[in-house]
Protein backbone atom coordinates (compact mmCIF):
# COMPACT_ATOMS: atom_id res chain seq x y z
CA UNK A 1 0.00 0.00 0.00
CA UNK A 2 1.53 3.12 -0.97
CA UNK A 3 1.92 6.08 2.05
CA UNK A 4 -0.08 9.21 1.32
CA UNK A 5 -1.84 12.01 4.06
CA UNK A 6 -5.21 10.06 3.65
CA UNK A 7 -3.97 6.41 4.74
CA UNK A 8 -2.16 7.88 7.28
CA UNK A 9 -4.72 10.07 8.52
CA UNK A 10 -7.47 7.07 8.43
CA UNK A 11 -5.29 5.13 10.78
CA UNK A 12 -4.31 7.86 13.25
CA UNK A 13 -7.79 8.84 13.73
CA UNK A 14 -9.29 5.11 13.53
CA UNK A 15 -6.69 3.84 16.50
CA UNK A 16 -7.46 6.28 18.49
CA UNK A 17 -11.33 6.04 17.96
CA UNK A 18 -10.90 2.34 18.94
CA UNK A 19 -8.95 3.57 22.03
CA UNK A 20 -11.22 5.69 22.76
CA UNK A 21 -14.31 3.41 22.72
CA UNK A 22 -12.13 0.99 25.05
CA UNK A 23 -11.46 3.77 27.20
CA UNK A 24 -15.13 4.53 27.32
CA UNK A 25 -16.39 0.89 28.85
CA UNK A 26 -13.59 0.89 31.00
CA UNK A 27 -13.38 3.57 32.96
CA UNK A 28 -15.47 3.66 36.43
CA UNK A 29 -15.87 7.36 36.55
CA UNK A 30 -18.64 8.56 34.59
CA UNK A 31 -17.02 11.88 33.54
CA UNK A 32 -13.90 10.05 32.51
CA UNK A 33 -16.30 7.75 30.15
CA UNK A 34 -18.27 10.69 28.97
CA UNK A 35 -14.89 12.64 28.13
CA UNK A 36 -13.60 9.60 26.08
CA UNK A 37 -16.90 9.36 24.10
CA UNK A 38 -16.67 12.74 23.03
CA UNK A 39 -12.95 11.91 22.04
CA UNK A 40 -15.13 9.05 20.25
CA UNK A 41 -17.02 11.13 18.61
CA UNK A 42 -14.84 13.68 17.48
CA UNK A 43 -12.57 10.51 15.85
CA UNK A 44 -15.32 9.66 13.93
CA UNK A 45 -16.35 12.63 12.83
CA UNK A 46 -12.76 13.16 10.84
CA UNK A 47 -13.00 9.98 9.62
CA UNK A 48 -16.57 11.01 7.84
CA UNK A 49 -14.78 14.30 6.07
CA UNK A 50 -12.16 11.79 4.90
CA UNK A 51 -14.79 9.88 3.59
CA UNK A 52 -16.11 13.23 1.75
CA UNK A 53 -19.31 13.65 3.64
CA UNK A 54 -18.43 17.19 5.33
CA UNK A 55 -22.21 17.57 6.09
CA UNK A 56 -22.83 14.26 8.31
CA UNK A 57 -19.00 14.99 9.73
CA UNK A 58 -20.24 18.65 11.15
CA UNK A 59 -23.21 17.45 12.00
CA UNK A 60 -21.86 14.62 14.22
CA UNK A 61 -19.55 17.55 16.02
CA UNK A 62 -22.80 20.07 16.07
CA UNK A 63 -25.78 17.04 17.54
CA UNK A 64 -23.26 14.62 19.36
CA UNK A 65 -20.37 16.51 20.86
CA UNK A 66 -22.29 20.02 20.91
CA UNK A 67 -25.97 19.31 22.07
CA UNK A 68 -26.12 15.41 23.31
CA UNK A 69 -23.05 15.40 25.44
CA UNK A 70 -22.98 18.10 26.88
CA UNK A 71 -26.23 17.39 28.24
CA UNK A 72 -24.82 14.07 29.48
CA UNK A 73 -21.89 16.07 31.21
CA UNK A 74 -24.68 18.30 32.71
CA UNK A 75 -26.43 15.28 34.49
CA UNK A 76 -23.59 13.94 35.64
CA UNK A 77 -22.26 17.12 37.41
CA UNK A 78 -25.57 17.67 38.67
CA UNK A 79 -26.28 14.60 40.18
CA UNK A 80 -22.42 14.36 41.37
CA UNK A 81 -21.95 11.05 40.22
CA UNK A 82 -19.01 9.15 41.75
CA UNK A 83 -17.55 6.02 40.78
CA UNK A 84 -19.76 3.59 39.48
CA UNK A 85 -20.46 0.37 42.47
CA UNK A 86 -19.88 -3.16 40.84
CA UNK A 87 -23.76 -4.80 41.09
CA UNK A 88 -25.13 -7.93 40.65
CA UNK A 89 -26.17 -8.99 37.52
CA UNK A 90 -28.87 -10.21 35.80
CA UNK A 91 -29.33 -11.97 32.70
CA UNK A 92 -32.92 -10.75 31.66
CA UNK A 93 -34.36 -10.83 28.42
CA UNK A 94 -33.40 -7.18 28.05
CA UNK A 95 -29.98 -8.06 28.04
CA UNK A 96 -30.78 -11.08 25.88
CA UNK A 97 -32.38 -8.37 23.08
CA UNK A 98 -29.35 -6.53 23.14
CA UNK A 99 -27.10 -9.26 22.80
CA UNK A 100 -28.73 -10.85 19.90
CA UNK A 101 -28.79 -7.26 18.18
CA UNK A 102 -25.27 -6.25 18.71
CA UNK A 103 -24.51 -9.56 17.15
CA UNK A 104 -26.47 -8.50 14.45
CA UNK A 105 -24.49 -5.40 14.31
CA UNK A 106 -20.89 -7.15 14.83
CA UNK A 107 -21.65 -9.25 11.68
CA UNK A 108 -22.63 -6.57 9.55
CA UNK A 109 -19.66 -4.47 10.23
CA UNK A 110 -17.42 -7.87 9.99
CA UNK A 111 -18.90 -8.31 6.60
CA UNK A 112 -17.83 -4.83 5.64
CA UNK A 113 -14.39 -4.71 7.03
CA UNK A 114 -13.74 -8.29 5.08
CA UNK A 115 -15.42 -7.15 2.14
CA UNK A 116 -12.71 -4.31 2.42
CA UNK A 117 -9.81 -7.24 2.71
CA UNK A 118 -11.19 -8.61 -0.33
CA UNK A 119 -10.93 -5.25 -2.30
CA UNK A 120 -14.82 -4.85 -2.57
CA UNK A 121 -14.44 -1.32 -1.14
CA UNK A 122 -11.35 -0.24 -2.72
CA UNK A 123 -11.46 3.48 -3.90
CA UNK A 124 -14.10 6.05 -2.50
CA UNK A 125 -16.78 6.49 -4.79
CA UNK A 126 -16.33 9.72 -7.46
CA UNK A 127 -19.82 10.40 -6.58
CA UNK A 128 -19.00 11.01 -2.99
CA UNK A 129 -18.25 14.33 -2.97
CA UNK A 130 -21.54 15.17 -4.40
CA UNK A 131 -23.36 12.81 -2.02
CA UNK A 132 -22.18 14.03 1.60
CA UNK A 133 -23.84 17.76 0.54
CA UNK A 134 -26.17 19.28 2.75
CA UNK A 135 -28.12 19.83 -1.18
CA UNK A 136 -27.96 16.42 -2.08
CA UNK A 137 -29.22 14.75 1.45
CA UNK A 138 -31.80 17.25 1.70
CA UNK A 139 -33.16 16.80 -1.39
CA UNK A 140 -32.68 12.70 -0.51
CA UNK A 141 -35.12 13.15 2.42
CA UNK A 142 -37.58 15.26 1.38
CA UNK A 143 -38.13 13.22 -1.93
CA UNK A 144 -37.14 9.72 -1.75
CA UNK A 145 -36.91 9.20 2.23
CA UNK A 146 -39.83 11.84 2.99
CA UNK A 147 -41.94 9.20 5.03
CA UNK A 148 -39.56 8.11 7.17
CA UNK A 149 -38.05 11.75 8.10
CA UNK A 150 -41.80 12.59 8.95
CA UNK A 151 -42.07 9.67 10.83
CA UNK A 152 -38.63 10.47 12.77
CA UNK A 153 -40.41 14.05 13.42
CA UNK A 154 -43.71 12.70 14.53
CA UNK A 155 -41.24 10.06 17.56
CA UNK A 156 -39.43 13.75 18.14
CA UNK A 157 -42.61 15.66 18.93
CA UNK A 158 -43.52 12.65 20.81
CA UNK A 159 -40.81 12.67 22.73
CA UNK A 160 -40.23 16.61 23.46
CA UNK A 161 -44.11 15.97 25.15
CA UNK A 162 -43.23 13.64 26.70
CA UNK A 163 -40.49 14.71 28.58
CA UNK A 164 -42.54 18.09 29.38
CA UNK A 165 -45.41 15.98 30.43
CA UNK A 166 -43.20 14.28 32.62
CA UNK A 167 -41.45 17.23 34.47
CA UNK A 168 -44.52 19.38 35.05
CA UNK A 169 -46.06 16.06 36.85
CA UNK A 170 -43.54 17.23 39.61
CA UNK A 171 -44.27 20.43 39.98
CA UNK A 172 -48.13 20.04 40.09
CA UNK B 1 7.98 24.72 -6.37
CA UNK B 2 5.55 22.14 -6.18
CA UNK B 3 1.51 23.39 -6.36
CA UNK B 4 0.82 21.73 -2.95
CA UNK B 5 3.38 23.22 -1.35
CA UNK B 6 2.37 26.66 -2.60
CA UNK B 7 -1.30 26.16 -1.23
CA UNK B 8 0.36 25.13 2.10
CA UNK B 9 2.19 27.89 2.18
CA UNK B 10 -0.61 30.15 1.15
CA UNK B 11 -2.93 28.96 3.82
CA UNK B 12 -0.11 28.85 6.55
CA UNK B 13 0.43 32.44 5.88
CA UNK B 14 -3.24 33.15 6.04
CA UNK B 15 -3.40 31.35 9.30
CA UNK B 16 -0.39 33.09 10.88
CA UNK B 17 -1.44 36.48 9.59
CA UNK B 18 -5.17 36.56 10.74
CA UNK B 19 -4.41 34.79 14.43
CA UNK B 20 -1.70 37.50 14.41
CA UNK B 21 -4.12 40.09 14.16
CA UNK B 22 -6.76 38.91 15.74
CA UNK B 23 -4.27 37.94 19.02
CA UNK B 24 -3.31 41.73 19.21
CA UNK B 25 -6.91 42.81 18.81
CA UNK B 26 -7.88 40.71 21.65
CA UNK B 27 -5.26 42.13 24.38
CA UNK B 28 -6.09 45.73 23.03
CA UNK B 29 -10.15 44.60 23.49
CA UNK B 30 -9.39 44.46 26.71
CA UNK B 31 -7.49 47.90 26.46
CA UNK B 32 -10.27 49.10 25.01
CA UNK B 33 -13.04 47.77 27.63
CA UNK B 34 -11.37 49.41 30.33
CA UNK B 35 -11.00 52.58 28.54
CA UNK B 36 -14.48 52.67 27.33
CA UNK B 37 -15.92 51.49 31.08
CA UNK B 38 -13.36 54.42 32.38
CA UNK B 39 -14.87 56.75 30.11
CA UNK B 40 -18.93 55.85 31.21
CA UNK B 41 -17.64 56.02 34.26
CA UNK B 42 -16.39 59.37 34.28
CA UNK B 43 -12.59 58.02 35.01
CA UNK B 44 -9.31 57.82 33.37
CA UNK B 45 -9.28 54.34 33.27
CA UNK B 46 -5.43 53.00 32.85
CA UNK B 47 -2.48 55.89 31.74
CA UNK B 48 0.49 54.38 33.53
CA UNK B 49 2.07 52.46 31.03
CA UNK B 50 3.02 53.98 27.90
CA UNK B 51 1.55 56.56 25.74
CA UNK B 52 -2.34 56.85 26.74
CA UNK B 53 -1.56 53.39 28.70
CA UNK B 54 -1.32 52.01 25.21
CA UNK B 55 1.42 49.48 27.02
CA UNK B 56 -0.86 47.97 29.51
CA UNK B 57 -2.36 44.68 27.77
CA UNK B 58 1.78 43.77 26.95
CA UNK B 59 2.39 44.16 31.70
CA UNK B 60 -0.89 42.53 31.97
CA UNK B 61 0.45 39.16 29.80
CA UNK B 62 3.81 39.63 31.57
CA UNK B 63 2.42 39.90 35.19
CA UNK B 64 -0.24 37.06 34.59
CA UNK B 65 2.69 35.00 33.15
CA UNK B 66 5.10 35.26 36.25
CA UNK B 67 1.76 34.61 38.89
CA UNK B 68 1.99 31.51 40.67
CA UNK B 69 -0.34 28.68 38.94
CA UNK B 70 -2.49 27.24 41.88
CA UNK B 71 -4.40 24.29 41.44
CA UNK B 72 -7.14 23.22 44.06
CA UNK B 73 -6.07 19.47 46.45
CA UNK B 74 -8.99 17.80 45.36
CA UNK B 75 -9.14 19.21 41.60
CA UNK B 76 -9.19 16.62 38.89
CA UNK B 77 -5.69 17.95 37.35
CA UNK B 78 -5.80 16.96 33.60
CA UNK B 79 -9.42 18.23 33.46
CA UNK B 80 -8.34 21.11 35.21
CA UNK B 81 -5.44 22.13 32.75
CA UNK B 82 -8.09 20.97 29.86
CA UNK B 83 -10.56 23.07 29.91
CA UNK B 84 -8.85 26.52 29.68
CA UNK B 85 -7.29 24.64 26.46
CA UNK B 86 -10.66 23.89 24.56
CA UNK B 87 -11.94 27.42 25.46
CA UNK B 88 -9.03 28.93 23.66
CA UNK B 89 -8.97 26.49 20.97
CA UNK B 90 -12.48 26.90 19.97
CA UNK B 91 -12.26 31.08 20.27
CA UNK B 92 -9.40 30.62 17.72
CA UNK B 93 -10.96 28.38 15.20
CA UNK B 94 -14.01 30.15 14.55
CA UNK B 95 -12.05 32.75 13.05
CA UNK B 96 -11.61 30.17 10.42
CA UNK B 97 -14.55 30.30 7.86
CA UNK B 98 -14.76 33.85 8.01
CA UNK B 99 -14.26 35.74 4.87
CA UNK B 100 -12.74 39.01 5.60
CA UNK B 101 -12.20 40.31 1.63
CA UNK B 102 -12.70 39.33 -1.54
CA UNK B 103 -9.84 36.97 -3.50
CA UNK B 104 -7.23 38.97 -5.08
CA UNK B 105 -5.21 38.42 -7.35
CA UNK B 106 -1.35 38.48 -5.95
CA UNK B 107 1.44 37.34 -8.62
CA UNK B 108 -0.60 35.93 -11.41
CA UNK B 109 -2.69 33.93 -8.15
CA UNK B 110 -5.81 34.09 -6.87
CA UNK B 111 -5.87 34.36 -3.72
CA UNK B 112 -9.04 33.92 -1.30
CA UNK B 113 -9.27 36.56 1.77
CA UNK B 114 -10.39 33.69 3.96
CA UNK B 115 -8.85 30.58 5.84
CA UNK B 116 -10.83 28.14 5.17
CA UNK B 117 -14.01 27.61 2.42
CA UNK B 118 -15.75 24.91 4.05
CA UNK B 119 -18.78 24.80 1.77
CA UNK B 120 -20.61 23.92 5.52
CA UNK B 121 -19.11 27.22 6.95
CA UNK B 122 -22.49 28.21 9.06
CA UNK B 123 -22.83 24.90 10.18
CA UNK B 124 -19.27 25.20 11.19
CA UNK B 125 -19.75 28.27 12.83
CA UNK B 126 -22.63 26.82 15.03
CA UNK B 127 -20.82 23.59 15.63
CA UNK B 128 -17.75 25.36 17.30
CA UNK B 129 -19.89 27.48 19.10
CA UNK B 130 -21.47 24.92 20.63
CA UNK B 131 -18.14 23.49 21.86
CA UNK B 132 -17.41 26.38 23.37
CA UNK B 133 -20.11 24.83 26.62
CA UNK B 134 -16.99 22.16 27.10
CA UNK B 135 -14.60 24.41 28.45
CA UNK B 136 -16.65 26.21 30.84
CA UNK B 137 -18.41 22.95 32.02
CA UNK B 138 -15.41 20.87 32.67
CA UNK B 139 -13.53 24.10 34.29
CA UNK B 140 -16.47 24.50 36.76
CA UNK B 141 -16.34 20.76 37.43
CA UNK B 142 -13.02 19.80 37.61
CA UNK B 143 -12.30 22.54 39.92
CA UNK B 144 -14.44 20.85 42.73
CA UNK B 145 -15.58 24.39 44.28
CA UNK B 146 -19.22 24.74 44.27
CA UNK B 147 -18.92 28.17 42.97
CA UNK B 148 -17.32 26.79 40.00
CA UNK B 149 -19.75 24.04 39.61
CA UNK B 150 -22.93 26.47 40.34
CA UNK B 151 -21.17 28.70 37.30
CA UNK B 152 -20.61 25.77 34.77
CA UNK B 153 -24.30 24.24 35.44
CA UNK B 154 -25.75 27.49 34.74
CA UNK B 155 -23.75 28.62 31.46
CA UNK B 156 -24.12 25.14 29.94
CA UNK B 157 -27.52 25.25 30.52
CA UNK B 158 -27.95 29.12 29.05
CA UNK B 159 -25.48 28.27 26.16
CA UNK B 160 -27.55 25.24 24.92
CA UNK B 161 -30.85 27.42 25.30
CA UNK B 162 -29.63 30.50 23.22
CA UNK B 163 -28.13 27.95 20.54
CA UNK B 164 -31.34 27.07 19.49
CA UNK B 165 -32.45 30.70 19.04
CA UNK B 166 -29.38 31.60 17.06
CA UNK B 167 -29.76 28.30 15.08
CA UNK B 168 -33.09 29.36 14.12
CA UNK B 169 -32.07 32.97 13.48
CA UNK B 170 -28.95 31.85 11.05
CA UNK B 171 -31.55 29.39 9.24
CA UNK B 172 -33.59 31.57 7.86
CA UNK B 173 -30.57 33.44 6.45
CA UNK B 174 -29.36 30.18 4.73
CA UNK B 175 -32.96 30.25 3.52
CA UNK B 176 -33.00 33.31 1.91
CA UNK B 177 -29.35 32.91 0.01
CA UNK B 178 -29.83 28.95 -0.59
CA UNK B 179 -26.21 28.17 0.70
CA UNK B 180 -24.53 27.32 3.83
CA UNK B 181 -21.38 29.35 2.53
CA UNK B 182 -20.45 32.19 4.52
CA UNK B 183 -18.91 33.74 1.06
CA UNK B 184 -21.95 33.15 -0.68
CA UNK B 185 -23.88 34.80 1.96
CA UNK B 186 -21.58 37.87 2.04
CA UNK B 187 -21.51 37.77 -2.03
CA UNK B 188 -25.58 38.03 -1.45
CA UNK B 189 -25.50 41.11 0.50
CA UNK B 190 -23.74 43.47 -2.39
CA UNK B 191 -24.83 46.81 -2.08
CA UNK B 192 -27.12 47.49 0.64
CA UNK B 193 -28.87 44.30 0.61
CA UNK B 194 -27.52 43.97 4.57
CA UNK B 195 -29.13 41.35 6.24
CA UNK B 196 -29.79 43.59 9.01
CA UNK B 197 -32.17 45.09 6.38
CA UNK B 198 -33.59 42.38 5.24
CA UNK B 199 -34.08 40.10 8.27
CA UNK B 200 -34.52 42.54 10.94
CA UNK B 201 -36.15 39.90 13.76
CA UNK B 202 -33.12 37.42 12.97
CA UNK B 203 -31.10 39.74 13.84
CA UNK B 204 -32.59 40.78 16.66
CA UNK B 205 -32.46 37.73 17.94
CA UNK B 206 -28.57 37.07 16.78
CA UNK B 207 -27.42 39.40 18.65
CA UNK B 208 -28.98 38.77 21.87
CA UNK B 209 -28.12 34.84 21.56
CA UNK B 210 -24.71 36.37 20.80
CA UNK B 211 -24.55 37.76 24.27
CA UNK B 212 -25.87 35.10 25.91
CA UNK B 213 -23.39 32.66 23.82
CA UNK B 214 -20.23 34.98 24.78
CA UNK B 215 -21.22 34.73 28.25
CA UNK B 216 -21.20 38.42 28.40
CA UNK B 217 -23.41 41.50 30.08
CA UNK B 218 -26.36 41.07 30.57
CA UNK B 219 -26.00 37.24 30.61
CA UNK B 220 -22.38 36.67 32.38
CA UNK B 221 -23.80 34.34 35.07
CA UNK B 222 -21.29 32.38 34.83
CA UNK B 223 -19.14 34.83 36.59
CA UNK B 224 -21.77 36.50 38.66
CA UNK B 225 -19.53 38.14 41.29
CA UNK B 226 -22.58 38.90 43.82
CA UNK B 227 -23.65 35.20 43.65
CA UNK B 228 -20.75 33.16 42.04
CA UNK B 229 -17.41 34.94 43.51
CA UNK B 230 -16.05 34.42 39.83
CA UNK B 231 -18.26 31.50 38.85
CA UNK B 232 -16.52 28.80 36.89
CA UNK B 233 -12.96 30.06 36.71
CA UNK B 234 -12.77 30.90 40.45
CA UNK B 235 -10.51 28.42 41.04
CA UNK B 236 -8.41 29.58 38.05
CA UNK B 237 -4.57 31.68 38.52
CA UNK B 238 -1.72 32.68 36.18
CA UNK B 239 -1.62 31.69 32.95
CA UNK B 240 -4.51 29.32 32.43
CA UNK B 241 -6.46 31.91 34.04
CA UNK B 242 -5.56 34.54 30.99
CA UNK B 243 -6.05 31.66 28.66
CA UNK B 244 -10.47 32.29 29.91
CA UNK B 245 -9.81 35.92 29.51
CA UNK B 246 -8.17 35.90 26.37
CA UNK B 247 -11.25 33.35 25.12
CA UNK B 248 -13.87 35.56 26.61
CA UNK B 249 -12.65 38.71 24.22
CA UNK B 250 -11.63 36.26 21.79
CA UNK B 251 -15.46 35.37 21.01
CA UNK B 252 -16.02 38.67 21.27
CA UNK B 253 -14.31 39.67 18.53
CA UNK B 254 -15.09 36.06 16.40
CA UNK B 255 -18.89 36.51 17.37
CA UNK B 256 -18.34 40.42 16.29
CA UNK B 257 -16.93 38.99 13.17
CA UNK B 258 -19.33 36.51 12.89
CA UNK B 259 -22.50 39.37 12.72
CA UNK B 260 -20.47 41.49 10.54
CA UNK B 261 -20.39 38.53 7.95
CA UNK B 262 -24.40 37.24 8.62
CA UNK B 263 -26.29 40.35 8.84
CA UNK B 264 -23.79 43.34 7.59
CA UNK B 265 -22.73 42.65 4.51
CA UNK B 266 -19.02 41.12 5.46
CA UNK B 267 -16.36 42.80 3.49
CA UNK B 268 -19.00 44.46 0.82
CA UNK B 269 -18.04 48.24 0.51
CA UNK B 270 -21.25 49.82 -0.87
CA UNK B 271 -20.97 52.07 -3.98
CA UNK B 272 -17.11 50.75 -3.75
CA UNK B 273 -17.26 50.14 -7.91
CA UNK B 274 -18.69 53.05 -9.31
CA UNK B 275 -15.46 55.12 -7.61
CA UNK B 276 -13.50 54.23 -10.27
CA UNK B 277 -10.95 53.19 -8.14
CA UNK B 278 -8.20 50.33 -8.69
CA UNK B 279 -9.24 46.39 -7.67
CA UNK B 280 -6.00 46.27 -5.70
CA UNK B 281 -7.02 49.43 -3.93
CA UNK B 282 -10.73 47.80 -3.74
CA UNK B 283 -9.59 44.71 -1.83
CA UNK B 284 -7.45 46.96 0.03
CA UNK B 285 -10.89 49.14 0.90
CA UNK B 286 -13.32 45.77 1.81
CA UNK B 287 -10.45 44.28 3.97
CA UNK B 288 -10.92 47.64 5.91
CA UNK B 289 -14.55 47.74 5.73
CA UNK B 290 -14.41 44.73 7.64
CA UNK B 291 -12.30 45.49 10.36
CA UNK B 292 -14.15 48.86 10.90
CA UNK B 293 -17.80 46.68 10.93
CA UNK B 294 -16.46 44.32 13.22
CA UNK B 295 -14.68 46.80 15.05
CA UNK B 296 -18.17 48.56 15.71
CA UNK B 297 -19.77 45.53 16.75
CA UNK B 298 -16.99 45.16 19.38
CA UNK B 299 -17.35 48.19 20.71
CA UNK B 300 -21.37 47.21 21.06
CA UNK B 301 -21.03 44.49 22.88
CA UNK B 302 -18.26 46.79 25.48
CA UNK B 303 -21.41 48.90 25.05
CA UNK B 304 -23.88 47.08 26.41
CA UNK B 305 -21.87 45.83 29.25
CA UNK B 306 -21.50 49.01 30.98
CA UNK B 307 -25.11 50.14 29.99
CA UNK B 308 -27.65 47.09 30.88
CA UNK B 309 -27.24 45.45 34.43
CA UNK B 310 -27.41 41.86 34.80
CA UNK B 311 -31.03 39.96 34.17
CA UNK B 312 -32.42 37.40 37.25
CA UNK B 313 -31.31 33.70 35.95
CA UNK B 314 -34.88 32.68 35.79
CA UNK B 315 -35.60 35.98 33.31
CA UNK B 316 -32.67 34.88 31.34
CA UNK B 317 -34.36 31.00 30.81
CA UNK B 318 -37.71 32.78 30.03
CA UNK B 319 -36.61 34.89 27.36
CA UNK B 320 -34.70 32.11 25.89
CA UNK B 321 -37.45 29.55 25.78
CA UNK B 322 -40.55 31.27 25.68
CA UNK B 323 -39.69 34.59 23.56
CA UNK B 324 -36.74 34.24 21.15
CA UNK B 325 -37.39 29.98 20.15
CA UNK B 326 -41.11 31.09 19.27
CA UNK B 327 -39.65 33.95 18.01
CA UNK B 328 -37.66 32.38 15.71
CA UNK B 329 -39.50 30.03 14.22
CA UNK B 330 -42.34 32.56 13.43
CA UNK B 331 -38.97 34.40 11.52
CA UNK B 332 -38.12 31.19 9.86
CA UNK B 333 -42.04 30.37 8.68
CA UNK B 334 -42.76 34.03 8.00
CA UNK B 335 -39.29 34.41 5.50
CA UNK B 336 -39.89 30.55 4.01
CA UNK B 337 -43.29 32.13 3.20
CA UNK B 338 -42.61 35.09 1.53
CA UNK B 339 -39.60 33.55 -0.33
CA UNK B 340 -42.02 30.68 -1.81
CA UNK B 341 -44.69 33.72 -2.65
CA UNK B 342 -41.69 35.59 -4.55
CA UNK B 343 -40.89 33.08 -6.53
CA UNK B 344 -44.20 32.68 -7.69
Amino acid sequence: MSFNLETFLFYSLAVLAVFSAIMMITRRSPINSALFLILNFFTTSGIYLLLRAQFIAIIQVLVYMGAIMVLFLFVIMLLNLGDEKSLKEVLGYKKITALLLSLLLMSLLGFTVFAGFYGKFDKISENAINIGTAEALGKELTTTYSLPFELASFLLIAGIIGAVVLAKKRFE
Amino acid sequence: MPEWLINLLITLAKIAVVHGVLLTCVAYTVYLERKVSAFMQDRIGPNRVGPFGLLQPLVDVVKLLMKEDIVPVNANRFVHSLAPIISILVALSTIAVVPFGNTINIAGRDIQLQIADVNVGVLYFLALSSLGVYGVTLSGWSSNNKYSLLGGLRSSAQMISYELAMGLAVLAIVLMNGSLELDTIVKNQAGWHWNVILQPVGFIIFITAALAETNRHPFDFAEAEQELVAGYHTEYSSMKFALFFLAEYANVIVMSAVITTLYCGGWQFPFVHSMGLSPTLISILQVLAFCAKTFFWVFFFVWIRWTIPRFRYDQLMNLGWKVFIPLGIVNLVVTGLVLLLMKH
